[in-house]
């Protein structure tokens, strides 16, 4: 349904008059999802996973500049081409209530996504009350303003938006930070439902633990590019093959709880190199000159020269 | 919105109000005391010089002039209290009747101004805020600034030399044709009278709502809640028409009650300039020619006016915002 390669995203920033910044967010990122799977992107802040969903929807600011290719549904996705899917065919759940208008009725928003989906009004209101239903949402909750809705009933609100747009692909970006954690596991259920539908879903977080628990695949980034692609079961098979990835799964409570030591690099100045040599417990002088290329190991992608040993 | 919360909202602005009148009457009687103006001068005038001595010293010991200040004050501000405001010598009129009928005439200018300043405003606001960064915006903003930077009599005289002098098109004084009955005067003369002041009173307050809309406008488009609407599809217009003003009202309609004060201050150079006869008029008429209790009429007026102005200001939030109206109830 979706397949990017080889995207990079660049900053252009001016300080101080007319001395230029660039600032590379996104380097060789790849990522593909097929209909009716959950795919989990997962990496540490600032490593381009929020920027890769405004990348898909064609919402970066003026000052980025996007390379690579980005295939939806076999068509590229070009900058006309994502204005007329995006709220439609890709829909985006976003972090929290503080993604809506903060003066408007929660009933009212989720309705007009309805109707930039085409629908008429009374046809949206419909759309809405079904949604809201499936949810479990009580009827008055149309009416509250975004800060009158608990935490739980804003995530449903925030999934309704996107489920009343019959999207085919569905981004939702962080949606289970600072939630209580039965309403973790209900949102995360919420998303399986949607991909069991048919529906494409990238579920965008830093939590690898909620991603183990819903994705079918996981996609780690790491400082704006895609470290390695691996299927869930890889995870407690031990069959990762990359080192941050399996420094990660080490970093988790119930394994050794061990931090994963150092920094991302300063995407003002980025290594030749491969991204993570300066972390890099293998890290060997074949890793220093040219970036690893993306290859698929034991049913698995990963971008690390050392990762068949 | 229950009652409790309004009782107390106007419980408070009460007890504020009463403070404010009670400086400003202080103030106002020191300064009285201290200015130059002899109160026996002032009230015999020009037949000073056929009283004696001793008639003055009689008429200053009936006033209680020679009574200590502060016995003075009390004096005085109870008559305030009970609405003797004393009378006016330049109108020859009770003071609360000259202002009451002065401020008639202004209140038709501020009204017009004030509508004209907000709907301007906000419209250039909300151009410049769109188009952020573009010429249009840059064209609004060096007008606004401009405006702010130019005095308001300065704007005033312009306009009068302009429309009135060189072009014709608007009278060059007055409320009404010179020498016409005020029943005579239709509404089409009395509007006619009334345009171009209007335009040039409201030029004081477009700048800074233009400017403020402008800004409030910028932040709302940057908001991660405009950045998830365009997620959904929705266009620049459609974000502005069911984000963009949603967002801005608020604090534009805040600002709007606020600027009563500027434009209240305003009308008096503006009205001076085209000799257009509303309480502005009055109180340069009052200063120039000693009109003491004029001018502390005016005075306690106009401390009411700006007060209540901010008053609406203040209320105009409690009663829009439901974050504030309804306040932390939560329904789970
Ligand atoms: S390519 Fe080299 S430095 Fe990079 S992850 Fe693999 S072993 Fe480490």
């Amino acid at each position: 349904m979706l397949s990017v390669s080889n995207l990079s995203v660049t900053f252009k920033q001016y300080e101080q008059g007319l001395r230029r910044r660039q600032l590379t967010v996104i380097t060789e990122l790849d990522l593909d999802v097929k209909a009716g799977e959950v795919v989990a992107v997962v990496g540490a802040s600032g490593s381009g996973k929020s920027l890769l969903a405004h990348a898909i929807l064609g919402i970066l600011p003026e000052n980025a500049t996007v390379g690579g290719t980005m295939l939806f549904q076999g068509q590229p996705l070009t900058p006309s081409r994502c204005q007329r899917l995006r709220g439609k065919a890709i829909a985006l759940i976003p972090q929290s209530v503080g993604y809506l208008d903060p003066l408007m009725r929660v009933g009212q928003q989720v309705q007009r996504v309805a109707q930039l989906n085409g629908l008429s009004k009374p046809a949206a209101r419909t759309a809405v009350k079904r949604t809201f239903d499936r949810y479990d949402l009580p009827p008055q909750a149309e009416r509250c303003y975004p800060f009158q809705v608990s935490g739980g009933m804003a995530r449903r609100v925030l999934v309704s938006t996107a489920v009343v747009s019959h999207a085919e692909l569905i981004i939702a970006d962080e949606p289970t930070p600072g939630l209580h954690p039965e309403v973790v596991v209900e949102t995360l259920n919420h998303l399986r439902e949607l991909a069991q539908e048919g529906r494409g879903v990238i579920l965008i977080t830093h939590d690898i633990e909620a991603a183990l628990l819903v994705a079918d695949r996981v996609a780690v980034f790491y400082a704006g590019t895609t470290a390695e692609i691996a299927s869930t079961q890889d995870f407690a098979a031990g069959n990762l093959r990359h080192p941050y990835t399996q420094a990660l799964w080490r970093s988790l409570p119930q394994n050794d709880f061990m931090p994963v030591p150092g920094n991302q690099p300063n995407p003002e100045a980025l290594p030749v190199g491969c991204l993570f040599s300066d972390r890099c417990p293998w890290m060997t002088e074949a890793c220093l000159p040219e970036r690893p290329r993306l290859r698929t190991v034991r049913g698995g992608l990963v971008r690390c020269i050392h990762a068949d040993r | 919105m229950q009652l409790k919360p309004i009782l107390l909202f106007f419980g408070y602005k009460l007890v504020r109000l009463a403070l404010l009148l009670i400086a400003v009457a202080v103030l106002t009687f020191g300064m009285m005391s201290l200015s130059p103006i002899d109160p026996v001068q002032a009230y015999v005038g020009a037949d000073m010089l056929q009283i004696s001595a001793a008639q003055r010293e009689l008429i200053a010991q009936r006033w209680g002039l020679d009574q200590p200040m502060i016995v003075r004050f009390w004096d005085w501000f109870g008559q305030i209290i009970q609405g003797n405001w004393g009378t006016s010598m330049v109108f020859n009129q009770p003071v609360l009747q000259v202002i009451g009928q002065r401020f008639q005439v202004s209140l038709q200018l501020l009204a017009i101004a004030w509508l004209l300043s907000g709907l301007l405003g906000l419209v250039l606001g909300v151009l410049a805020g769109a188009f952020e960064g573009t010429w249009i915006d840059r064209g609004i903003r060096l007008y606004a600034y401009t405006l702010a930077s130019s005095p308001t009599f300065w704007v005033a005289l312009l306009l009068l030399i302009l429309f009135s002098v060189s072009l014709r098109l608007t009278p060059i004084c007055c409320a009404a044709p010179p020498g016409m009955l005020a029943q005579n005067v239709t509404f089409w003369q009395h509007l006619h009278h009334l345009l171009l002041p209007a335009l040039a009173l409201s030029i004081i307050g477009i700048a800074s709502i233009a400017l403020h809309t402008r800004q409030k406008l910028i932040d709302v488009l940057h908001s991660d809640y405009v950045l998830f609407a365009r997620a959904q599809g929705e266009s620049l217009w459609g974000i502005l028409q069911h984000h963009g003003l949603r967002n801005i009202l608020l604090p534009a309609l805040t600002l709007q009650f606020a600027s009563l004060s500027e434009l209240f201050g305003g009308s008096v150079l503006v009205e001076q300039v085209f000799a257009y006869p509303g309480l502005g008029q009055a109180t340069v008429q009052a200063a120039l020619r000693s009109d003491v209790p004029l001018l502390v009429g005016i005075v306690f007026f106009s401390a009411l006016f700006v007060y209540a102005g901010n008053t609406l200001a203040d209320l105009s939030y409690q009663v829009i915002d439901p974050r504030i109206r309804i306040g932390g109830r939560r329904t789970t």
